[in-house]
């Protein structure tokens, strides 16, 4: 199995930048997505009003 | 703390430091067999295995914790982290003034093999990063993810054994290096047999990570988990395939790398630019996500913004590390992506920089009467800057002139000291007395004298090594008249000499901001809650110190 520099090359440069591409843009969706603000509003508060005892 | 574990933790310990000491005995007597320097390791396993069996039998018979244990986080981990990050901060920093005064005066060295510039050096580096950053993510990480789960920690060997482990493994990396044991990968410097000990400590690390957070109340994890989940994984993989390597005897600590030429530079690069972003930056912001908004009674700016930069930084970095190999063998489209992701690795840097400040905005009455929540904005400020910076000299003409010069170690330590150490003082002033259950620190005067030195001892290191980096940089590349180089490399040297005796001035200022670091803990740890401190606060000002 011997990969040639100039395949590795094609593959960083097609599929790298698309996949990248797709991360970012799931990433994106899923931190401005609408129904998600609640939930992150109440995890940046959570903090700092905790109850110093653990749950169980 | 031994009294605190139940029986079947006690004995669970005992083998295994049992196991630990026959090891060591076994390498003592490899070693010794071949004359390899692996003996003194052994020895070093086997006496450190021991004497923590002695700690954990001397409190043997001690009757069993109680079950309302239970309904209280298990901190002892923590607390006994952030004592040990503050001995190695001192060690790390004490080591490093001496190799700034060894450069400016060459005799420093004292004519012995284990003082040279070779030896001392990983053992500052290691000293300050594993040493101090490490002990202080694993006992801070340990409190956060208790606090954010609301669960209690699932066991309590565990935490212990990831502990007291990844202590036996950098003092294993230090001693090493002062006897001459390397194999020469920068920040991966220690043996094959402390790698595969890591790995045995961190998995498990890992692993309590992930039950304690299973236990979790709360279905989302707060991102603060993310991040020192990500310090840890990742950690993981770099730390283990850096490391591949073929020892030259089992018996002995001298090993091969796996790889060679070119790829072994590209994955000791792969491996030491994501040891600065997971470990140096990663487990910190962890660190910052909890603690900023915490001590300034403030949730974080934008929830949002944090998973963004979190996510960005974690796609972005993994292909930075080549950015360290401009101009060499490396083919060059591997350089220009590494140069490319740098770059745009600015935008999820700035994102957490700006959330930290923008968090801070309208708090800033706070910030000025509060040296915690100053170590903590300044660090976030040296965040920025050095992000900046390290996007700006990843740029391959930049780096022409900047690279193998001061301007280098002017911009780690800029990352380091600003942004590192000052989070992570920051971090340990605001816990300390939650973990203990103090009011506040024992001398809040002495809190506001460190951030100052801390500060000053920043500021001057690094602009001693901003002018002495161009200054280098440039003489390097002055050619004259008849087309040879101006300057000599001597030249160049006797230059740097008044930088260098300005940073080594630098570093111990900071070197002594520890040092009073150490004394307000050492104090707020032994001085009583309750009542005797209520009489103290009669005689301070009732508030905090304001900044003049």
């Amino acid at each position: 199995m011997d990969i040639a520099h100039h395949t590795l090359v094609a593959f960083a440069k097609s599929f790298g930048l698309f996949y990248l591409l797709a991360m970012a843009a799931v990433a994106l969706l899923y931190a401005c997505w609408p129904g998600n603000r609640s939930r992150f509003d109440k995890a940046a508060r959570d903090i700092i009003e905790d109850e110093d005892k653990p749950w169980r | 703390m031994v009294s605190g574990l139940t029986i079947s933790e006690r004995q669970r310990s005992m083998a295994v430091l049992i196991v630990l000491a026959v090891i060591g005995l076994v390498m003592a007597a490899a070693g010794a067999n071949r004359a390899d320097p692996m003996q003194a390791h052994g020895f070093l396993v086997l006496l450190f295995s021991l004497g923590v069996l002695c700690f954990v039998l001397n409190g043997y018979f001690e009757p069993e914790p109680s079950a309302t244990r239970l309904t209280s986080y298990y901190d002892d981990p923590s607390k006994a982290g952030i004592v040990i990050a503050m001995l190695w901060a001192v060690f790390g920093m004490f080591i490093g003034d001496w190799v700034a005064w060894l450069l400016a005066f060459p005799d420093m060295t004292f004519d012995a093999a284990w003082s040279s510039f070779g030896r001392l050096r990983p053992a500052h580096t290691t000293g300050v990063i594993f040493g101090f950053g490490g002990n202080a993510l694993i006992a801070t990480s340990f409190h956060v993810m208790q606090r954010t789960s609301r669960a209690r920690l699932p066991d309590q060997f565990s935490p212990w054994f990831v502990l007291i482990g990844y202590n036996l493994f950098c003092l294993l990396a230090v001693s090493g290096y002062f006897l001459g044991i390397t194999q020469s990968k920068e920040y991966a410097e220690p043996e094959w047999y402390a790698d595969i000990w890591l790995v045995i400590v961190w998995v498990t690390y890992l692993v309590l990570y992930l039950r304690t957070l299973a236990r979790r109340k709360e279905p989302h994890i707060y991102v603060a988990n993310w991040y020192y989940l990500a310090f840890i994984l990742v950690v993981a993989i770099l730390h283990v395939v850096n490391n591949l390597a073929v020892p030259a005897s089992f018996a002995g600590a001298k090993s091969y790398s796996l790889f060679s030429g070119v790829q072994d530079a590209m994955t000791q690069w792969w491996y030491g630019h994501n040891a600065v972003a997971f470990f140096l930056t990663a487990g910190f912001l962890g660190m910052m996500y909890y603690y900023l908004p915490k001590r300034a009674g403030r949730p974080i700016y934008s929830y949002r913004m944090s998973i963004i930069g979190f996510w960005g930084i974690t796609f972005f970095y993994m292909w930075a590390g080549s950015h360290h190999l401009h101009y060499t063998a490396l083919p060059q489209w591997v350089q220009t992506l590494g140069m490319t992701f740098s770059v745009m690795l600015l935008v999820p840097s700035w994102i957490a920089a700006a959330n930290a400040l923008l968090t801070l905005n309208g708090a800033w009455d706070k910030v000025r009467d509060d040296a915690t929540l100053r170590f903590m904005m300044m660090a976030a400020i040296f965040y920025g800057l050095s992000t900046f910076e390290g996007s700006f000299m990843a740029i391959r003409s930049v780096n022409a002139l900047s690279h193998y010069t001061d301007w280098t170690i002017g911009h780690v330590h800029a990352g380091a000291m600003g942004w590192v150490a000052l989070i992570t003082f920051g971090s340990i002033y605001a816990v300390v007395p939650w973990l203990w259950k103090r009011e506040r620190m024992y001398s809040p005067v002495l809190v506001e004298a460190h951030f100052w030195l801390a500060l000053a001892g920043t500021l001057i290191y690094v602009f001693a090594m901003w002018n002495s980096g161009i200054i280098q940089g440039l003489m390097w590349r002055t050619y004259n008249d008849s087309g040879t180089l101006t300057y000599s490399f001597l030249d160049s040297m006797v230059a740097m000499h008044p930088y260098y005796v300005a940073r080594a001035i630098g570093g111990l200022l900071f070197l002594i901001g520890a040092i009073v670091g150490c004394y307000n803990i050492w104090m707020t740890i032994r001085r009583p809650s309750g009542a005797s401190a209520l009489t103290d606060d009669a005689l301070l000002p009732a508030n905090l110190q304001p900044a003049e």
